[in-house]
């Protein structure tokens, strides 16, 4: 054969960034305001794609929690428990579509901010986090036909902690259902990733809600720790760490607080033998690299039946060698930047942990990182064991470890022998393959023949470590409501 | 080889790589040298009842002098014809380098006797072709029958001599794309130097999922054997946007080595045009009116 010599580089492709506008400080969004801090302290946020700083934002203490979980309970006796459904829709409405219309800046931001790729942002985080408020807007009004014959009543005060993997969208998740079940909300993003949600409260002050119905306040654990505590709360949601889903857990024994878990996960991504294996690669793909591998359903563990191994894994690195890692706003970028420098150590160490328990590592050769921000190449772990750390353990990266496997009874066991069991997939030609290993995987979710699929009207969550409660879908209503 | 069995297609996976394909950027240099190699990769064609010697005579012009007040256009790659106008074709290229390539095998339905088909085919290489696209009896392959189509093919590559053999798919009337994957098996087990989508007689003709299932049954085979065989999506693609979106599929899929017409082919007629404004674009920094292209 006659090699040609055309070789390409995609030339730089950024994504403007001039129309996004982020003010030099962000304030606490108490009872309909931006507020100062009573705390008098703000801290620095940064974009971690090249350290830069974007904003300081103010860190919410005792008193500033107080105030917003204040607020939101006077919003709720006054005001927004009376609102009829349909009024509360209206609300919830109006902030879907300002979502929509500035999307474009939402997902700048969200890439300025959390090192997620453009692509990503712009094609999924903004898009489902609109269409969570929609879903949602339609239900308001109708809650006696998702509970027949019982009447849903709304709770009071949420609090809800959420994570820097998706800052929107699980802004969205967590304010949407408690809109629209007639609950007023105290929200607080992570320390790392806050930009997005004080941009939703501007929104939420555009859209007219009124005051004190949706409260965002910035802050670290310590503030989490505040809203957990607050006896005006009368819910708390909560997404991220095991570790700290324990302790709030421990810290509301006794109290009849509602609490919802989303933590964890280690999912167990199944390729059979008769899976269409181009397309499985491509889901193996998006099942660990997608937003860096930041996702806690994310398909980490990867079990290949032995037939098919070595197709498998060679495609498999010859796809990772196509795979550009690089500027969060470059709309060819596949994989950005990790989130922050703790985490990117985090995963480090991992890395360090596989080498060390003997497990063949990959990573691509054609696989370049910028010089500055914080990058890690998509990495593999081959002849991965059960018994291995970073098998048993939430990385949390762009890190998938190879397991293989003979017959179906060995498979399961092995998929369900680890404490989380938030998600799976499932990769087979054959339908009764599917529902026979569907129905015996213990978690929440499970994907057959595709992978990281989300819709508004689908529940998610887990089952053992990976939390309890669903959000999205009818069953996402239920955590908002007593009887 | 049994074909009965053959790699399973999952739709929806198919069309999400498209998808991300087709939100692939292509700027500056990327762009120009793009879209100089899709000029340089078509097959020029013109396949009806109503063709005429002159409408040959000015194509083969155009495939040579693509547009000469653009500098530093490539000619295409070779010019499609039926088999009786191959000698005139070849006449008029002359020693230009472009190829002739000819359908034959009763094209574009492929129902006739496999006598007929190898005349047909002889009849071109006789007359110079340096190309021969064959249609499959798809009638045949959609009854099970794939040692009939599979042997066709293997007699049609033998009255080929040294022309190189490109087979004709026909993806509209396979219905899925397990079948698209297995035909294409076939045609490369029986001996394609080229597997084509679509004689563009047909709606819908070259889509960029099949067009995928055909790169990855291309691959397969190469990881296999390490022999190389070349593809060629026809009908269907008129915009220059469309080409660029195809070669990013081939070059994420296939690599580099393909990225040449020895390998990798459009079938078209409009294209070309496009592609010709686009470029004159990236020269002078304003589109053209298309009055000032030929639509030869």
């Amino acid at each position: 054969m006659t090699a040609s010599n055309f070789t390409w580089e995609y030339a730089p492709a950024p994504e403007a960034k001039d129309h996004a506008k982020i003010k030099k400080q962000y304030d606490l969004f108490i009872n309909g305001q931006f507020v100062k801090p009573q705390s008098k302290k703000y801290f620095e946020t940064i974009n971690p794609a090249n350290e830069e700083v974007l904003a300081q934002v103010a860190e919410a203490n005792e008193k500033d929690v107080n105030a917003a979980v204040t607020a939101a309970k006077t919003a709720y006796d006054k005001y927004w428990k009376k609102l009829s459904g349909a009024e509360r829709a209206k609300y919830i409405f109006r902030i879907a579509r300002v979502i929509q219309e500035r999307s474009r800046e939402l997902a700048v931001i969200e890439s300025l901010n959390g090192g997620k790729a453009i692509r990503e942002s712009r094609d999924f985080d903004i898009p489902t986090a609109a269409n969570h408020f929609f879903y949602y807007a339609g239900w308001a009004d109708k809650l006696e036909y998702a509970f027949p014959n019982r009447t849903p009543q709304s709770l009071g005060v949420a609090a809800q902690i959420i994570p820097w993997n998706f800052p929107l969208l699980m802004a969205a998740w967590k304010i949407a259902p408690a809109l629209a079940t007639g609950n007023t909300v105290v929200l607080k993003p992570a320390e790392s990733t806050p930009l997005t949600a004080l941009k939703l409260a501007e929104i939420i002050q555009d859209c007219d809600l009124p005051p004190g119905v949706v409260n965002i306040i910035t802050g670290f654990g310590n503030t989490g720790a505040a809203m957990v505590n607050h006896p005006q709360v009368n819910k708390i949601a909560f997404t991220g760490s095991t570790d700290v889903g324990k302790i709030i857990q421990k810290a509301i024994a006794g109290t009849d607080k509602k609490l919802t878990l989303e933590l964890g996960g280690k999912a167990a991504n199944i390729v059979f033998e008769d899976a269409p294996i181009n397309q499985a690669v491509e889901g193996i793909v998006n099942g660990i690299f997608f937003n860096q591998g930041h996702v806690c359903c994310a398909g980490s563990r990867l079990f290949v039946q032995e037939g098919v191994a070595d197709e498998v894994i060679s495609k498999l690195k010859a796809r990772m060698d196509t795979l550009i890692v690089g500027d969060p706003l470059d709309k060819n970028t596949d994989i950005g930047a990790i989130n922050s420098k703790e985490q990117l150590e985090k995963i480090k160490s991992y890395l360090k942990i596989g080498v060390n328990e003997g497990l063949e590592i990959f990573q691509s050769d054609a696989c370049a990182l910028p010089k500055k921000g914080f990058f890690c190449k998509p990495t593999l772990f081959i002849g991965a064991a059960q018994s291995n750390r970073v098998v048993q353990e939430e990385i949390f990266g762009p890190v998938l470890t190879i397991q293989t496997f003979r017959t179906i009874e060995e498979v399961i066991e092995k998929a369900n022998n680890i404490p989380y069991g938030l998600s799976a997939g499932v990769w087979t030609d054959k339908g009764s393959k599917i529902f026979n290993l569907t129905s015996k995987m213990r978690a929440g979710v499970v994907w057959a023949n595709t992978y990281n699929k989300f819709d508004p009207t689908s529940p998610f969550g887990g089952y053992k470590e990976s939390g309890f409660g669903r959000e999205g879908g009818l069953h996402g209503l239920m955590p908002y409501v007593k009887f | 080889m049994d074909f009965k069995v053959t790699p399973v297609i999952d739709q929806v996976g198919i069309e999400e790589r498209v998808a991300r394909f087709n939100s692939r950027s292509i700027k500056k240099q990327t762009k120009v040298s793009c879209l100089k190699l899709a000029l340089n990769i078509i097959d020029l064609t013109t396949l009806e009842g109503k063709d005429t010697e002159g409408k040959i005579k000015q194509m083969c012009y155009k495939a040579m002098h693509p547009a000469d007040d653009i500098t530093g256009l490539p000619t295409v790659a070779a010019v499609c014809v039926y088999p009786t106008y191959v000698g005139l074709a070849k006449k008029t290229l002359g020693n230009s380098g472009v190829k002739v390539a000819s359908v034959s095998t009763a094209f574009p339905s492929g129902n006739s006797t496999r006598e007929i088909k190898i005349n047909d085919t002889k009849f071109a290489v006789d007359n110079g072709a340096d190309e021969i696209d064959m249609v499959i009896s798809r009638g045949e392959f959609l009854k099970g029958n794939y040692n009939f189509v599979f042997d066709e093919i293997a007699a049609i590559k033998q009255a080929c001599g040294a022309a190189r053999l490109k087979v004709i798919l026909e993806t509209g009337e396979l219905s899925t794309l397990d079948n698209v994957r297995k035909a294409s098996d076939i045609a490369i087990y029986a001996g394609a130097d080229f597997i084509k989508t679509s004689t563009g007689k047909i709606q819908p003709a070259a889509t960029m999922p099949v067009t995928l299932v055909m790169l990855e049954a291309i691959k397969d085979y190469y990881n296999k054997t390490g022999i190389t065989i070349g593809m060629k999506p026809a009908g269907g693609i008129s915009t220059a946007k469309g080409a660029l979106q195809y070669l990013v599929m081939l070059y994420e899929t296939l690599g580099p080595n393909w990225m040449s017409n020895e390998w990798f082919r459009f079938g078209a007629s409009s294209l070309a045009n496009d592609l010709i404004l686009q470029l004159a674009k990236e020269q002078k920094g304003v589109y053209y009116s298309k009055d000032y292209i030929s639509i030869d």
